[in-house]
């Protein structure tokens, strides 16, 4: 079984900025979307148990090498890199088309894993668009993603009273959710084995995009303004012994009519 | 022109779901500020039977049955959406920011040619489009955004405006919609509920949220006994989370829910980035941390320094003194 796990390189939780043109600065230090690595740490665990290879395939700057790197350590046996200046301000629609592109360049695979929604974009759409431009079943917000006898997929898709039971056959695209479990750290081992892991690095031109069909000139949305919001009066803090700090929150909360 | 504006809806046990409402709701508005006209769109089981509930809420309500038994519902809705897209040609889209929700947007950014803004936390009627509100970058910075043409699709969130109803209730529409090809099959085989579920947090008006502080399962129940005298929900962290105390739905952050509470009362809650994307926005935010100079005291607005323990107990046997004494 052979699984590509989609992983966005975003910049590090709590740095983030917007450049002169309200694009994301992403010329700052990149890690994996938090949510990527649950999928690729399932992939991982799916493929040592069954079989297979774990791919990570990257649409990013020169900067995603180092979280591509961290993937590979932890034991993705190989990468793509999709990297061309002409998708900088790509919109979503502009990176559903790269990703449908690359993902087909790469086939075969049986599975395509998505997180379930990225720090900096906080979409979660993707993985839904693509089975439909490749055509293929969707299963999302899975807990649990398991192969079937018959060589499908089966996953745990999480609702608000615990979880259904999804089925289809491969290959398929699969979203995920933190509930698969905690990413591993990579190894020593694993960071000096991750040196010699091909990593394939392909343009627009590689695809068959055109670069006048990507980037922040053909987007379809755009960003007017951006400000800080209003900030907070600041907390009032309340020092006093329990009893006493109980009073002054009750009067607090009354006076806001909420209790 | 004026602009045909679409409020998405999904149904829950037969009713419109309390995000249907707001998007309705939004919809009526926006179309009044531009000359406009909105709809309300119910697709599914029971789609008939949920539509006069959400004609309540002012556009029209074209109610599409089809069958969701056995089939993920967002694999249902969006091919039939986007055929009625293709057949009546509506402006905008407002799609609701709930598992179902967002699927559904996902498959139609595939199935149609619509621009597509996500994480709206509040829309308003630009120049001759929506102007979208996001917070963006944990709370750091807010942006409006809009569309480059004069379609597209709006991911809205829970409690992004009040649902209200109208004063001229819609009328409903039942629609026949044929699909020309429906998605790739995926069967839903089975459903498992799992115990100690609670009320969707994204609902509730008050929320107590529980961090590393409360050190055990135990020191849950003092959480729990809080939430149940204010009437409220129950929240966690992440680390609570992945210590399996409470269920994955309950997270409030960025691998979480976002939410929107009037009240937030964060209890041994350190209020790291990750959790502060989530509830940022609360009207109100009332920390309970041994700390005081804990990240969260930069967005509360009361700060109680003492043992949660010392304090969670006392305070809901306050509340449920002061509801007696004034029933």
């Amino acid at each position: 079984m052979n699984i590509v796990v989609l992983l966005k390189a975003v910049p590090v939780v709590g740095t983030e900025r917007l450049d002169g043109s309200f694009l994301t600065d992403r010329s700052v230090q990149l890690e994996a979307n938090g949510n990527d690595e649950y999928l690729l740490e399932k992939a991982l665990k799916l493929t040592e148990a069954h079989g297979g290879e774990t791919i990570t395939l990257t649409v990013g700057p020169a900067g995603s090498m180092e979280p591509i790197r961290k993937a590979l350590a932890m034991g993705a046996a190989r990468a793509v890199h999709v990297a061309d200046d002409a998708l900088r301000g790509s919109d979503m629609r502009a990176t559903l088309d790269v990703l449908t592109a690359a993902l087909k360049k790469m086939q075969p695979w049986d599975l395509v894993f998505a997180g379930a929604d990225t720090s900096d974009g906080q979409g979660g759409v993707l993985g839904a668009a693509l089975s439909v431009t490749l055509g293929l079943p969707y299963l999302s917000y899975a807990s649990e993603i398991e192969p079937t006898d018959g060589g499908g997929v089966r996953i745990h898709r999480i609702n608000p009273t615990g979880y259904d039971i999804l089925e289809a056959p491969t290959p398929a695209v699969v979203m995920g959710t933190q509930l698969l479990g905690a990413p591993r750290y990579p190894s020593l081992r694993g960071i000096m084995q991750a040196r010699s892991k091909p990593v394939e690095t392909w343009s627009l031109a590689d695809l068959g995009t055109a670069t006048a069909a990507v980037g922040a000139g053909a987007a379809t949305t755009k960003t007017l303004d951006a400000a800080k919001p209003p900030e907070r009066a600041g907390a009032t803090f309340v020092r006093e012994a329990p009893d006493e700090a109980v009073v002054k929150v009750v009067e607090f909360l009354a006076a806001r009519r909420l209790i | 022109m004026a602009a045909q504006i679409w409020a998405i809806g999904e149904i829950a046990e037969g009713q419109p779901t309390k995000l249907t409402l707001e998007l309705a709701t939004l919809a009526r508005t926006l179309a009044e500020k531009g000359g406009g006209e909105a709809r309300t769109l119910l697709v599914g089981t029971g789609a008939s039977g949920a539509a006069g509930a959400a004609a309540a809420y002012g556009p029209d309500v074209l109610a599409v049955e089809a069958d969701t038994a056995g089939r993920p519902v967002a694999a249902v809705v969006a091919p039939r959406v986007a055929a009625l897209v293709a057949e009546r040609k509506p402006d905008f889209l407002l799609i609701g920011a709930s598992n179902d929700g967002k699927d559904i947007c996902g498959l139609l950014l595939g199935l149609t040619d619509l621009p597509l803004l996500v994480n709206g936390a509040g829309v308003a009627w630009g120049d001759g489009a929506p102007s979208v509100e996001m917070s963006t970058f944990g709370g750091k910075l807010v942006t409006h955004s809009t569309f480059a043409g004069t379609r597209g699709m709006v991911i809205v969130r829970p409690a992004s405006v009040s649902a209200e109803t109208a004063s001229v209730p819609g009328k409903v529409e039942q629609v026949a919609v044929s699909v020309a090809a429906e998605l790739p099959a995926v069967k839903v085989t089975g459903a498992v509920e799992e115990s100690g579920a609670a009320a969707p947090i994204e609902e509730a008006r008050i929320i107590v949220g529980a961090g590393r502080g409360i050190g055990s399962p135990d020191g849950l129940r003092v959480i729990e006994d809080l939430a149940a005298a204010l009437g409220g929900a129950v929240g966690a962290t992440r680390a609570v989370v992945d210590s399996g105390w409470v269920p994955y739905g309950q997270q409030i952050g960025q691998t979480g829910k976002i939410v929107k509470p009037a009240l937030y009362l964060a209890c041994g809650i350190s209020g790291a980035i990750q959790h502060k994307v989530g509830v940022q926005t609360a009207a109100t935010i009332v920390a309970i941390n041994r700390d005081a100079d804990a990240p969260i005291a930069e967005f509360a607005d009361l700060f109680v320094v003492g043992d949660l323990f010392e304090i969670v107990p006392r305070l809901a046997e306050a509340l449920r003194a002061r509801k007696s004494g004034s029933a």
